[in-house]
């Protein structure tokens, strides 16, 4: 079975046991005013953020983010049935929350571990790295891309 | 007789325990694969049909098997992909063309929200490599390297796409972290799924910092020497077709692309020869799944995708 379908179906079901909630698991999330990535966006949300999940829709859910009160739909590759923990919450990561139901942000594979590697490999240079992240197209942007090229109405 | 099915008993019933753990699981959604594992073969033992040691053995290679790539998130995954795309910069020079990373951008990142993970930690990028060479590397998280060599392959923006979109599918697929081998992981994400301090000490840090070395290794040494199974690759084209498909591209572009490169495929050459399937393995595969080639597009791709060729 496709893992994101398993993972959509996983996640649905845990939203659903506890109390509708989800975390943003990426670094900014857009929020729709419709199903569908050709939606305007009506909100974001940031990485960690908890949001009240409602109704879903060809791999979309609509939600409602904390603390903005932002609304809209998030495509469902962005959410996780994880607690984030970031740096003031992460006593309540040590006490008792498993691995499978909290992830902590900045750990692991971090910022920190990349300076580490970097250190013990001097050849190694990320300007062209972080140079590509700025290649953020806009999403009205690729939208204009789309529609110029025939490609969706 | 009777003897050899009480010899033969704890492994069905282990077998059976399994299967009910695989379907509990996938009805619970919310229960830890773990957790399940560790209930039935409490009731196995309770019930005299596994040992201890079964039930142990059992419950082991469960928590191995959760501190596999999945186990990776996001963030993490981002910071992989960091690396992995440095790391191949070691071999290759950016093209420092801000037209041509412009559009091939806006090709890809429009083609990413079609498929099914739009959404990654950082998002999808694309940059383009300063060489002859025909190839591409999609690390993990969305950052995707393609050559020169691999666009004067293309003749058509739909081309263009359909080569994106298989680099698409491997991020979408998380290809890039299946190939960190088993093992890897176990001890680095164990330790961080239970300590929360602010800094890593000196010795976890150099324990996740040496998990971080190894599983780098084992991804570019896939990317860049070995390469995916046949079986992948497949996958990344059937991702690709998708993709096309919802976006709006011609799907049979990517049987065209191939047909390309397999004009210029000379298959002891040290790049996509080394690493992929021979292009003409790929079109067999397509062509069962009723796709034909297609060279079509509309005026106004073909007129943008010339304008980017002129700056190649």
């Amino acid at each position: 079975m496709n893992k994101w379908i398993l993972m959509a179906g996983v996640a649905l079901a845990a939203a659903c046991a506890w109390g509708g909630e989800m975390s943003v698991q990426v670094r900014e999330g857009q929020l729709r005013n419709r199903a569908s990535f050709l939606g305007a966006v009506s909100g974001t949300v940031a990485y960690g953020d908890r949001v009240t999940v409602g109704q879903r829709q060809a791999g979309w859910f609509e939600v409602t983010g904390s603390p903005s009160g932002a609304t809209g739909w998030l495509h469902e590759s962005a959410l996780t049935p994880k607690r984030i923990v970031t740096g003031s919450g992460v006593d309540d990561a040590r006490i008792g929350a498993s691995g499978e139901e909290v992830a902590l942000a900045g750990k692991g594979f971090s910022k920190e571990v990349e300076a580490e590697y970097k250190k013990q490999n001097a050849k190694l240079d990320y300007v062209w790295v972080d140079r590509m992240l700025l290649f953020k197209i806009p999403e009205a942007q690729l939208v204009e891309f789309l529609q110029q090229g025939g490609l969706v109405q | 007789m009777s003897g050899r099915i009480m010899k033969t008993r704890p492994w069905r019933t282990a077998t059976a325990a399994a299967l009910g753990l695989a379907l509990a699981w996938a009805l619970s959604g919310c229960e830890t694969l773990n957790q399940l594992s560790e209930g039935i073969t409490s009731l196995a033992v309770a019930s005299g049909d596994l040992t201890e040691e079964q039930a142990a053995s059992i419950n082991r290679s469960t928590k191995a098997v959760t501190k596999t790539f999945e186990d990776i998130t996001p963030e993490q995954e981002y910071y992989i992909g960091r690396t992995v795309a440095a790391t191949v910069l070691l071999g290759y020079q950016a093209l420092p063309t801000p037209k041509l990373n412009d559009y091939v951008n806006r090709v890809g990142q429009a083609l990413a929200q079609f498929s099914l993970r739009p959404e990654t930690f950082g998002g999808y990028r694309f940059l383009v490599l300063d060489s002859d060479e025909i190839n591409a590397f999609a690390a993990p998280g969305g950052l995707i390297l393609v050559t020169r060599g691999l666009l004067k392959c293309c003749d058509t923006e739909d081309e263009l796409a359909a080569v994106l979109a298989h680099e698409i599918g491997h991020v979408e697929k998380q290809h890039g972290l299946r190939a960190i081998k088993t093992g890897r992981l176990g001890s680095a994400l164990s330790t961080l799924a239970v300590e929360s301090v602010k800094t890593l000490g000196g010795e976890q840090l150099a324990e996740v910092t040496k998990a971080f070395d190894e599983s780098i290794n084992d991804i570019t040494g896939t990317l860049m020497n070995s390469g995916y199974s046949r079986r992948l690759e497949f996958e990344a084209d059937g991702c690709a077709v998708d993709i096309l498909r919802k976006a709006g591209y011609q799907p049979g572009a990517l049987v065209s692309m191939l047909e390309n490169m397999q004009a210029n495929w000379v298959a002891t050459r040290m790049d996509f020869a080394a690493t992929h399937p021979p292009p003409g393995d790929r079109i067999l595969q397509l062509k069962r799944r009723g796709l034909a080639a297609s060279k079509e597009t509309s005026a106004a791709r073909q007129k943008r995708f010339d304008a980017m060729l002129q700056s190649l």
